[in-house]
């Protein structure tokens, strides 16, 4: 008895050990961005996995050089991903929440017909629906930082509408029968009763939401005036698109520049993050 | 996932009927935005498919033209093959990491927390930048032999295995985490009593007590497969491509989601009927293994 609990032991330090050299080499690629962003251009594909030495380190320049990089303001990506992705997400969690209230309480044809339309629409992918959405979007002018996340509220809809009702489903009558007792009219009873009772799928929908939309590659590329705005992955596929004469070193400063706002984030939101993976997962 | 009828709310007059007045408000700005960003757009698509269009003004109707052309289209054939590939392949490999990552980490070791932050940290990080990041890197190894990840298919499959591993371990971890964390404690405990030993009861207790997250893992894994985009784009491009003796050309690493892209995108404006006929085909391929999947499930919720 006493010396299989010696062995457990030995088996969950060892195991401690394997993890520990699994981790490293699990931040090892992000390692290298931060190592690379400090090199010289010439030295990124020669030198890649050494330190800088004093013949390849570039100090900050890379940064001051990045921020013009590739005709187009880096700050500005910046700030259209930051915009599109607050002004979906919040489109997005205000009007499919107030949706799925009215699709469980009303529970009509109409209301059945939209909540299969929004099942439906997750098991078709993107490049289903990518030529025909960026016409409707040109021709109804969403093809502006402020416009677009009107395409993300229609696009992103389902999933956010099918998790909203399941949990909706779950909270009891008798609440909301009290407020109406009590002559609140449904704006109210929504938004100071049932509202704050959906807080925990606020936070996993926002979640999810934020990681795609901030992420998005081919929907903004397709839809935005690409002259004007970029956001940050297009700004980045743009660099790596410029054949010849790519600025590496410059490069790995942005990207290493685009990572740390989300590395922070997902540092102070860690535990929200990934019970709202669990909770998006055990839904879809 | 149907919507149960719930007796008490289709009758009562105090909560249904005051919320129909505000229909306006409570569900029209939704409905609004999913038909223009997902409805027109889908039948749209799907009525061009039959027709020869370069831009969606001005069309002329093919019938099943289209269809036919993408099934002979040698490029879109070959896509498929390697996206099968890689999705089977990606699909083992997660699944089978993640989930013995899992049981690791819920075996109460040190440092668990951080193993668990540092695994999931590649998902918040979109396709494109992993992808440019992962190709710094294949590069760096591969330049000492004065070579690139974009002169071989072989490497370029490997290469977006390890990124989409990389990727998606930490994700699916998350998951079985959660189910195993649900096995319920006395069962364990019933086997450890009756001598089971590690591995018996890791097949026949813990195995069977998650099969609801191995489901959705697997669904997952194997629909990001197939529907593979941002990192095929950053990573490869589709390169290397080899020449057919009558001209065309097959880009050796492109997935069906890339070779849709190409075909819309690429030169050949006239080629934008086959396009949406592959999008098309595509939607059917991706929604029938959703589909699949879910029966699947439902049958196993059925007999628990």
């Amino acid at each position: 008895m006493k010396d299989s609990f010696k062995r457990e032991k030995l088996g969950k330090t060892l195991t401690t050990i394997l993890f520990t050299i699994i981790s490293i080499a699990y931040v090892f690629p992000v390692a290298m961005v931060v190592l690379n962003s400090f090199k010289l251009n010439t030295f990124v594909k020669t030198e890649t996995f050494k330190f800088p030495t004093a013949e390849s380190y570039a100090s900050f320049d890379n940064f001051i050089k990045g921020m013009t990089f590739g005709g187009y303001p880096f700050a500005n990506s910046v700030f259209y991903s930051i915009v599109i992705t607050i002004l979906g997400t919040f489109l997005i969690l205000l009007f499919t929440s107030m949706a799925a209230w009215y699709i469980s309480r009303v529970d009509s044809l109409f209301c059945r017909i939209v909540y299969y339309g929004c099942v439906f629409s997750m098991v078709v992918p993107f490049q289903m629906v990518m030529f025909t959405l960026s016409k409707t979007a040109d021709t109804l002018k969403l093809n502006t930082p402020w416009t677009i996340p009107v395409i993300y509220l229609g696009f992103g809809a389902g999933l956010a509408v099918f998790m909203f009702v399941g949990f909706v489903k779950s909270i009891p009558l008798d609440i909301e029968e009290a407020a109406a007792i009590d002559g609140c009219s449904p704006i109210k009873t929504f938004f100071s009763v049932v509202l704050p009772m959906l807080k925990p799928t606020l936070v996993s929908v926002a979640i999810l939401e934020i990681m795609w939309i901030w992420n998005d590659y081919l929907l903004p590329y397709l839809v935005l005036d690409r002259t004007e705005y970029r956001t940050i992955p297009i700004h980045i596929q743009y660099l790596k698109g410029s054949y010849g004469t790519v600025d590496l070193g410059a490069t790995m400063a942005l990207i290493l520049l685009s990572i740390i706002p989300v590395i922070i984030f997902y540092l102070t939101c860690q535990k929200h993050i990934i019970k709202g993976v669990a909770a998006g997962a055990v839904k879809g | 996932m149907r919507i149960k009828h719930d007796s008490t709310a289709v009758n009562s007059d105090m909560i249904r009927r005051p919320i129909q007045r505000w229909a306006p408000f409570f569900i029209f700005p939704m409905v609004a935005a999913f038909i223009i960003g997902f409805i027109w757009p889908f039948l749209h698509g799907l009525f061009l498919s039959f027709c020869k269009f370069q831009t969606t003004s001005k069309w002329e109707w093919v019938g099943i033209n289209n269809y036919v052309k993408a099934l002979n289209d040698e490029s879109f054939v070959y896509s498929f093959g390697f996206t099968a590939a890689f999705a089977i392949v990606s699909l083992v490999l997660i699944n089978v990491f993640a989930f013995a990552v899992a049981y690791a980490l819920t075996q109460k070791i040190k440092g668990s927390n951080i193993f668990r932050t540092v695994f999931f940290m590649p998902n918040l990080i979109g396709g494109i930048v992993l992808g440019y990041i992962w190709s710094m890197i294949f590069d760096g190894f591969l330049g000492y032999y004065q070579t690139s990840i974009l002169t071989n298919t072989t490497w370029g499959f490997w290469g977006l295995i390890i990124l989409t591993c990389w990727q998606q371990i930490g994700y699916m971890m998350i998951i079985y985490i959660a189910g195993l964390q649900a096995v319920p404690e006395d069962m364990l405990e019933a086997a450890k009593i009756d001598g089971a030993n590690g591995w018996q009861t890791l097949f026949k207790v813990t195995i069977p007590n998650v099969m609801p997250s191995i489901t959705i893992c697997t669904f997952l894994s194997l629909t990001n497969g197939f529907k593979l985009f941002d990192q095929n784009l950053a990573l490869t491009g589709g390169l290397p491509y080899s020449i057919n003796p009558d001209g065309t050309s097959v880009h050796t690493t492109e997935m069906l989601a890339l070779n849709i892209y190409n075909t819309f995108y690429g030169e050949n404006t006239a080629s934008r009927g086959v396009a949406q006929a592959k999008a098309v085909l595509f939607f059917i391929l991706v929604a029938t293994l959703a589909i699949a999947q879910l029966t699947a499930t439902r049958k196993k919720e059925v007999q628990q």
